[in-house]
């Protein structure tokens, strides 16, 4: 129990401690921005302010105070909550963050549950279709994972919206309009979140506990539900802080495809017109965001199971780069379900790799 | 397992390696594909959908897309692997340190590759944009910047792998001096998980600079690069299909041949080690 506090309050101290790095990296990163921040704030080189002007947008944004104080300052607004004014909004940065916020969180979460559903259905059918599927199911995951959300989002529009007519092009805020846009985020995520998963699938339904449950006289389906994906969903689960991230970048894209107000969107016209406290304001929202799915799913993943201690660090490498060697002795031996499809798997996990998921003893 | 069956396997590299070819001879002679001039206008002939002289249709100009996205090849490609090894020589030197410097400095290091990935990378990109400003240029350091913390973590654990393993520890054994071990097997152990990650990366970072020139942050649009010539159809995804979907066909054609060669020099990789 006191590990497990002490585990969950290190993460949560590992947080903080990122975002406040994060948080200067972002202050330092702008004093690298050329032009004058006074000028900006009055709306560009092009404004002609007066002298006058400048002095005052100066002293009462503290931009004449040595850097180190206005660090304090700033590092002391952030804590109240502060982000700053929007250079092009005039209006403070958290209210405008906040007013997206749910756009983005909306679109995200369909997102996900979409993603999920594809990726499960996926992985179901290569590990229970023998070897053609398995090989059909890694090569729809590897394209799928690769496509590119501002392609998909245009070949979703061609198909659905001008072609079928079923949804709009653009994001209306009913159910319908949301489809589209979510679907775009979710194919490359489903792909991803599918080799993870039938991987993972692979390994589990080799484990000696599989076998144990059978003899013991559990059906084929029962082992399943209770075991083998029980056991593989844990580091798919792990991974949603990751995935929440990449949806983060996604969403840039996706939503300024499908004209949907949100997080992303806003970011992308506050980077054309140089708005800096904006796009610092989001991108450390963007950040918070990030870690804190992580942490919550990180969580989830060990209440799932606990016996299971993955390293969410050593899975993600795993997933981006396939590159860790077997381990001596690895389960090689076909699955319990006719998995023929484990004595030669393709697609981006070659080998079960079981150093990093076995559980600890 | 028979020969043919082995060979077999190899079907979708041997494809996928000779998409990146023609890919590259048409980046290095674009008119030996399309002799036409991709900056061509024809205001008589705008909005012509994909027809026999225009295999890809016509932008509202009237140039012809097909040459547009020949030409464009050569510069996509170059940000693209410009980001790649900017992105993959940062994450070197990053993972190196952390993965066989004190453990200090490996805990400091390992820090910094935290904080910059808890920046989802397009994000990280965007910010990058701002500094930099937009551009060929700032594509490519805010792409190449973006991927490294993902690259340096998988290649501090390949590094530390590599220094934990039998023969780095007989070497040790042996009496061999550090720079020796460096030099003779640890370099060498990584070079092929950088291969496969950099070819990996090559379709990732393509894909990543032509979103920021899709969001107009990256190559102006006058010019034939992929991503420009996504801004450029972006208005019209609804009305004229052909001006986003061929320049992106080509994006996830490089994309899908570098992720499947990638993965067979990964698994190469492993059957050697």
């Amino acid at each position: 129990m006191w590990a497990g506090a002490r585990r969950v309050a290190l993460r949560i101290g590992g947080a903080i401690l990122v975002l406040w790095a994060a948080a200067t990296v972002t202050f330092f990163a702008v004093r690298l921005i050329p032009g004058d921040p006074a000028q900006a704030f009055l709306g560009g080189p092009g404004s002609q302010a007066s002298a006058e002007a400048l002095a005052r947008v100066r002293a009462e944004n503290g931009f004449d105070l040595p850097l180190w104080q206005q660090y304090l300052g700033y590092l002391g607004r952030l804590l109240r909550g502060d982000l700053g004014t929007s250079y092009s909004l005039h209006a403070p940065v958290a209210d405008v963050v906040g007013e997206q916020l749910l756009g983005t969180l909306e679109l995200a979460l369909w997102s996900l549950v979409i993603a999920w559903i594809i990726a499960l259905g996926l992985a179901l059918w290569s590990v229970a279709g023998g070897r053609v599927a398995a090989h059909v199911a890694a090569g729809i995951e590897m394209t799928a994972a690769v496509l590119p959300h501002f392609w998909l989002g245009s070949v979703l529009i061609l198909l659905f919206a001008t072609g079928l007519g079923w949804f709009p092009a653009i994001a209306t805020p009913d159910a319908r309009g949301i489809i589209l846009p979510a679907l775009t985020l979710a194919i490359p995520l489903a792909g991803f979140l599918a080799q993870l998963l039938r991987e993972a699938l692979q390994e589990a339904a080799a484990q000696p506990f599989v076998l144990t449950a059978r003899a013991r006289g559990e059906s084929r389906v029962g082992v399943f539900a209770r075991h083998t994906l029980r056991h593989a969903a844990g580091p798919a689960i792990g991974l949603t802080g990751w995935a929440f991230g990449s949806l983060m970048s996604g969403a840039v894209v996706v939503e300024t495809i499908f004209a949907r107000p949100g997080l992303g969107r806003t970011l992308v016209s506050a980077v054309q017109v140089r708005d800096v406290p904006l796009v610092i304001g989001l991108t450390l929202v963007a950040a918070a965001a990030y870690l804190v799915v992580s942490v919550l799913s990180d969580l989830a993943e060990r209440a799932l199971n606990p016996a299971l201690r993955v390293s969410r660090d050593a899975l993600v490498e795993r997933a981006l780069e396939a590159e860790t060697p077997a381990a001596p002795g690895t389960f090689s031996t076909p699955g319990a379900f006719g998995t023929s499809g484990t004595s030669e798997p393709s697609g981006i996990f070659e080998q079960p790799e079981t150093s990093g998921t076995e559980p600890r003893a | 397992m028979s020969s043919l069956r082995r060979s077999a396997r190899h079907i979708p590299q041997a494809l996928a390696a000779l998409v990146l070819l023609l890919l590259v001879i048409a980046a290095v002679f674009p008119g030996l594909f399309a002799p036409g001039d991709p900056l061509a206008i024809n205001p008589a002939d705008g909005f012509q959908p994909p027809n026999t002289t225009h295999p890809f249709g016509t932008d509202g100009s009237g140039r012809d897309l097909y040459t547009r996205v020949i030409h464009g090849t050569g510069p996509s490609l170059l940000i693209g692997l410009g980001a790649t090894a900017l992105g993959i020589g940062l994450a070197t030197v990053l993972g190196f340190v952390a993965g066989l410097g004190p453990r200090w400095l490996d805990f400091g290091t390992s820090r910094v590759i935290e904080v910059m990935l808890a920046f989802p990378g397009l994000v990280l990109a965007l910010l990058v944009m701002v500094i930099s400003g937009p551009g060929a240029f700032g594509a490519t350091v805010a792409v190449g910047l973006a991927t490294a913390p993902g690259y340096a973590r998988i290649i501090r654990g390949r590094v530390r792998e590599i220094a934990g393993s039998g023969f780095v520890e007989a070497a040790r054994v042996q009496g061999r001096g550090r720079m020796r071990i460096l030099t003779r097997h640890i370099l060498p152990g990584t070079a092929r998980s950088l291969a496969s990650l950099a070819t990996l990366g090559l379709g990732q970072a393509i894909v990543w600079v032509c979103a920021l020139s899709f969001l107009g942050l990256g190559v102006a649009p006058p010019a034939a690069e992929w991503g420009a010539l996504l801004n450029d159809g972006r208005q019209f995804i609804a009305t004229f299909w052909w001006l986003t979907f061929f320049p992106g066909l080509f994006i996830v054609l490089t994309a899908v041949s570098a992720t499947v060669l990638g993965r067979g020099l990964a698994k190469t990789t492993r059957s050697v080690s």
